[in-house]
C-alpha cells in the first residue's frame, strides 16, 4: 500500500469530498494561496478556485460565524483554525451558535460544519500555543469531537466529518502533519464515535487519542520486553465516546491507564474514569490511573516542557503500578 | 420602491397595532407567570419592521435579529399563535418550546432567529448572505442588531469580511437609545452609530425609525444595492422602546418625560393620523381593525394556553441530526 503524510491525508479527504459536493467549501487563514499554514490544503486553490478555497483575514470570530450562518443557508463549510488555540476568540460562534442552533430552533436548523486544525502542544510554543481543548468542546452537547492519530484514520474520519450533518470539531497536530502512514488509493470512510483497538493485549488497557498515543506505543514496546501485554485503544472520537470498546477491554484486562495530553482537571480521562467505575466497578483489580499534563500553563524551556508533558516513562510507571509490579 | 398606497397604510396600521398588542399580552402573561425567562418587548420600534418589510421580497430575502424578536417572524408570515405558544413553553411553539422568548425561528418563512448573545447574530447574517451569493441566489439578508451590539468585536470583523467579499447583506442597527440601562452616549466617544460604516467604506446612513415610510425608503435603497451586487449597507435606524430593556427593568436611567416625548411621535399614531387625514378609512373601519386585532391576540393566547407542553424526549431529539446519538444519562 502507498504511504502518505498526514497533511496529504487531510488534503485528500477535503478534496475528494469537495469533488462530490459543490456546497462544501474551505475557509481559513492561509488556506488558499499559501497552501495552508501546514500545507494541509496544498493544491486545493488550484483545483477548486478562490470561490471554494477562501483565504480569510485574521478574524476567527467573524469567519467562524459566517461559516455557521452559511450552514444555516445550505452550505457545508470546512473552517480551518491555524490552531485551536485561536478558536478561543471565535468560540462564541461554536458553542452558542453551531452547537445550539438545532435544538433552540426546535430542530429546524442543523449545522453541517467542520471546524478543523491542530490541537495541543507542538514544541516549545509556551502557554498560549500549547493547549488542548478536546474536553472543553466535548463538554458541549450539539458538537462532535474527532481526534485522529494517524494518516489513515485522519482521512477516513475527516471524510465522515464533512458528510456529517452535525457540527464536528476535528483536531489534528502540528507534530503529526509530517507523519507517514499507509493510506489506500481508493475511497473509504471511518465511522465517527467508534474507537479502534490499535494493539491487542491482555494485562492492561491503555486508552489514549491524538498524537500523545505514540508515547503509549513506545511504552508498550518496552513493557512487552518484560512480558507485559498492553491493549491500546485509540478513541479517535472523544464525543460521542465509545463506551463499549473501553468497557470490553477493561473487563478483559481488569486494569486501566488513560493517557491524555490535557490539563488534569475534568478532562476526557476523568470522564472515562467515571464511566468505567460506574459500569465495570467489579472488574477493576486496581485504581485507574490518569496521565495528563502538569496542572499549569505550558512552559517554554525544554527542560520544563519535558517535565510538563506525560511521556512513555510515565506510561510504563503507571502500567506497573496498576499491575502492582 | 413599491408605492405606499392606502392599502399599505391600512396594513401598516393593523400590523403595527397587532404587534404592539401582542407584546402587551405577553407582558401581562409574564406578570401572571405564564411566560418566564427574559422578555424583551418591541413596543415603540414597530415602524422599523413595518418599513423594512415593505422594502423586501419575503420569498427570497431573509431576516435575522437579536432577542427582541417576537414580532419579526409574524411580519414574515409565521402564525402568531405559534410564536405565543413558544413563549408559553408549549410543544406547538415555533421551536417546540425549546427556544423561548429569545429564540424564535422559522426556516419556512426565512426568519433565521432570534439570537440571545448580543452581537452573536451579526456574522451569522453575513453568513446567510455568503451562502446566497455562493449559490447564485438573488436574496438579500437584513441583519438587525441593537445599539449595544455595535460595540462588539463581531460587528467589526463582520463588516470587514462583508465588504471584502461584497456580500448581499444590509446591517441594521435599531438604535433605541439604550443598551439595557446604558445610553449610547455612555458607550462611545461619539453617538453617530452609522459612522461605524465609514471605516469599512460601507455605505451608511442614519434613518428616522419612527416613520415607516422613511425606513422603507432607506431599506429599499440598501436592498437594491445588495441585490445588484454592490454589497453591504449599514443603516442606523433611530427608534425608541417604551418598555424597559426586559421585564425586570425599573428604568431609573431615563425620565418618564423622555418616554412621553417619544410617544408624541409614536409610529402607530403617525400612521393613523395619515389614514385619518387622507380619509383612507372611516371611524367605523378603524374600529373594525382595532377589534380584529384584539380578537386575534385573544386567539393567540387561547391557543398558547390550551396547547400541551412538549414531550420530554424533544430536548434530546432536536440536538443532533443523527437519530441514534448516544446521550449520557443524567438520572437514576
Amino acid at each position: 500500500m502507498r504511504t502518505i503524510q498526514f497533511r496529504q491525508a487531510i488534503a485528500e479527504a477535503m478534496s475528494e469530498e469537495m469533488r462530490r459536493d459543490e456546497s462544501i467549501y474551505l475557509m481559513g487563514e492561509e488556506v488558499a494561496e499559501y497552501n495552508g499554514a501546514y500545507k494541509a490544503s496544498k493544491g486545493m486553490l488550484d483545483e477548486f478556485g478562490a470561490k471554494r478555497v477562501i483565504d480569510t483575514p485574521i478574524a476567527e470570530l467573524g469567519f467562524a460565524g459566517i461559516g455557521v450562518g452559511s450552514a444555516m443557508n445550505g452550505l457545508r463549510p470546512i473552517v480551518e483554525f491555524m490552531t485551536f488555540n485561536f478558536s478561543l476568540v471565535g468560540i462564541d460562534q461554536i458553542i452558542n451558535n453551531a452547537a445550539k442552533m438545532r435544538q433552540m430552533s426546535g430542530g429546524q436548523f442543523n449545522i453541517p460544519i467542520v471546524f478543523r486544525g491542530p490541537t495541543a502542544s507542538a514544541g516549545q510554543l509556551a502557554a498560549t500555543h500549547s493547549q488542548a481543548f478536546e474536553s472543553w468542546y466535548a463538554n458541549c452537547p450539539g458538537l462532535k469531537v474527532v481526534v485522529p492519530s494517524n494518516p489513515y484514520d485522519a482521512k477516513g474520519l475527516l471524510k465522515s466529518a464533512i458528510r456529517d450533518d452535525d457540527p464536528v470539531i476535528f483536531m489534528e497536530s502540528e507534530q503529526m502533519y509530517g507523519d507517514k502512514g499507509e493510506v489506500p488509493e481508493g475511497e473509504y470512510t471511518l465511522p465517527i464515535g467508534v474507537a479502534d483497538i490499535k494493539r491487542e493485549g491482555s494485562d492492561v488497557t491503555i486508552v489514549s487519542f491524538g498524537k500523545i498515543i505514540k508515547e503509549a506505543y513506545i511504552a508498550a514496546d518496552e513493557l512487552e520486553k518484560e512480558g507485559i501485554s498492553c491493549e491500546i485503544i485509540d478513541l479517535r472520537t472523544v464525543r460521542p465516546l465509545d463506551h463499549d470498546t473501553i468497557l470490553n477491554s477493561v473487563k478483559k484486562t481488569n486494569r486501566l491507564v488513560v493517557l491524555e495530553e490535557a490539563w488534569p482537571f475534568g478532562n476526557v480521562a476523568t470522564e472515562i474514569t467515571y464511566i468505567v467505575q460506574e459500569k465495570a466497578f467489579d472488574f477493576l483489580d486496581a485504581p485507574i490511573i490518569k496521565l495528563n499534563t502538569a496542572d499549569t500553563p505550558a512552559p517554554y524551556s525544554p527542560v520544563l516542557l519535558e517535565e510538563w508533558l506525560p511521556n512513555s516513562n510515565d506510561v510504563i510507571k503507571a502500567v506497573k503500578k496498576v499491575l502492582y509490579k | 420602491m413599491k408605492k405606499v398606497t392606502k392599502e399599505v397604510y391600512l396594513k401598516w396600521y393593523e400590523d403595527m397595532l397587532f404587534w404592539r398588542k401582542f407584546e402587551d399580552k405577553l407582558a401581562a402573561a409574564y406578570i401572571q407567570q405564564k411566560v418566564r425567562g427574559f422578555l424583551h418587548l418591541y413596543n415603540g420600534q414597530e415602524a422599523v419592521l413595518a418599513g423594512s418589510l415593505h422594502a423586501i421580497d419575503p420569498k427570497k430575502d431573509k431576516l435575522i435579529t437579536a432577542y427582541r424578536n417576537h414580532v419579526q417572524p409574524i411580519g414574515m408570515g409565521v402564525d402568531p399563535k405559534r410564536v405565543m405558544a413558544e413563549l408559553f413553553g408549549k410543544g406547538t411553539g415555533t421551536s417546540q418550546g425549546l427556544g423561548g422568548s429569545m429564540h424564535i425561528f422559522s426556516k419556512e418563512h426565512n426568519f433565521y432567529g432570534g439570537h440571545g448573545i448580543v452581537g452573536g447574530q451579526i456574522p451569522l447574517g453575513a453568513g446567510l448572505a455568503f451562502a446566497d451569493k455562493y449559490q447564485g441566489n438573488d436574496g438579500v439578508t437584513l441583519c438587525y442588531m441593537g445599539d449595544g451590539a455595535v460595540r462588539q468585536g463581531s460587528l467589526h470583523e463582520t463588516f470587514n469580511l462583508a465588504m471584502l467579499w461584497n456580500l448581499p447583506v444590509v446591517f441594521i442597527c435599531e438604535n433605541n437609545g439604550y443598551a439595557m440601562g446604558t445610553s449610547v452616549a455612555r458607550t462611545a466617544n461619539h453617538t453617530d452609530i452609522y459612522k461605524l460604516g465609514l471605516g469599512y467604506d460601507m455605505p451608511c446612513a442614519a434613518v428616522d425609525g419612527m416613520n415607516p415610510v422613511k425606513v422603507a425608503e432607506a431599506v429599499h435603497e440598501a436592498v437594491e444595492r445588495a441585490r445588484k451586487g454592490d454589497g453591504p449597507t449599514f443603516l442606523e435606524i433611530k427608534t425608541y422602546r417604551y418598555r424597559g430593556h426586559s421585564m425586570s427593568d425599573a428604568q431609573h436611567y431615563r425620565t418618564k418625560e423622555e418616554v412621553e416625548e417619544y410617544k408624541k411621535i409614536d409610529p402607530i399614531t403617525q400612521v393613523l393620523d395619515i389614514i385619518k387625514e387622507k380619509k383612507y378609512a372611516s371611524k367605523a373601519k378603524i374600529e373594525e381593525i382595532n377589534k380584529r386585532v384584539t380578537d386575534r391576540v385573544k386567539e393567540c393566547e387561547k391557543f398558547a394556553e390550551e396547547s400541551p407542553f412538549p414531550e420530554k424526549n424533544v430536548m434530546y431529539d432536536t440536538v443532533y441530526e443523527q437519530e441514534d446519538y448516544p446521550f449520557l444519562s443524567h438520572k437514576l
